[in-house]
């Protein structure tokens, strides 16, 4: 497809879980404590269960698959992880709201697509670029 | 204690290979809310030129993290797991990965820098199949959070 500098892509709302980041934890195999346990979660000095990095880069880069609607295009992804998502133990979980901007279209047709995530009014990823084949 | 930078460019390669699994790529893609017929449906990927289905794009950290757990905890290395935090994260594909694809990765220590008296390590993880050819690459920045 041929992609234009400026094009927004729709955005994304999702509600993270305890029950999601079970999930995840068992998909990835990623079992590190901080994710299910609050009581280790305090103990090393966090405001909570926080979601897998992981979990929420996974998450994100759906703005582009679901928009190209072929995952295969996507052949660069890369996020800094700036601020933790917590995770409440209760039936709304955690609000984070992903977007995307074509930012830039390459020689051979390929974009750049940068990511935004937001949770609780602050942004969770920096950095967030993604590169998708024409 | 902060980490040797002497352990730049040292490389370990996973003595076992990782065979993609079917049911795996499903539940990782349901895990992270990748709908795609292509991450689901093998006929869906096969009319697509695929051999099998495809495994979403987040999807090569299931293989590489522990790759790069066994080598940053090596003792030579000496990251302690329980301080680290993942920073970066960068994901380059040569070709989608697909189910029965059986994949080995190579773990390189790309850099160990010391910002504000956290370590924060590189670590690169090439992925090869069975045939050899390199089928994508992924970067991970730790920080160990200081002690």
């Amino acid at each position: 497809m041929a992609y234009v500098v400026g094009t927004t892509l729709p955005t994304l709302t999702v509600r993270l879980t305890r029950a999601d980041l079970v999930r995840y934890a068992g998909a990835s195999g990623d079992f590190n404590v901080i994710h299910w346990s609050e009581r280790t979660a305090l103990a090393v000095g966090l405001p909570g269960v926080i979601a897998h990095g992981m979990l929420t880069m996974g998450h994100a880069i759906r703005v582009v698959t679901e928009w190209t609607g072929d995952p295969t295009k996507v052949v660069d992804y890369q996020v800094r992880f700036t601020r933790p998502v917590v995770v409440p133990d209760d039936d709304l979980g955690a609000e984070v709201t992903f977007g995307g901007t074509v930012t830039s279209v390459l020689d051979d047709g390929s974009a750049v697509i940068t990511l935004t995530a937001v949770f609780d009014g602050a942004s969770v990823l920096a950095k967030a670029l993604v590169t998708v084949k024409p | 204690m902060a980490l040797d930078p002497a352990n730049v460019g040292r490389e370990f390669t996973s003595d076992r290979s990782y065979l993609v699994g079917r049911e795996r790529v499903r539940e990782f893609a349901t895990a992270t809310g990748e709908t795609s017929p292509l991450c689901h449906d093998v006929d869906a990927a096969r009319a697509a030129g695929y051999a099998d289905i495809v495994a979403p794009t987040t999807f090569p950290i299931v293989i590489t993290l522990n790759a790069m757990g066994a080598a940053v905890t090596d003792p030579s290395v000496g990251v302690d797991w329980s301080r680290v935090v993942h920073g970066d994260q960068r994901f380059h594909y040569e070709r989608p990965i697909v189910a029965g694809d059986e994949l080995t990765v190579r773990t390189v220590i790309e850099s160990i820098k010391t910002l504000a008296g956290n370590d924060m390590v590189t670590l690169r993880g090439d992925l090869y199949d069975a045939t050899g050819a390199c089928v994508g690459s992924t970067w991970t920045a730790l920080v160990q959070r200081g002690a």
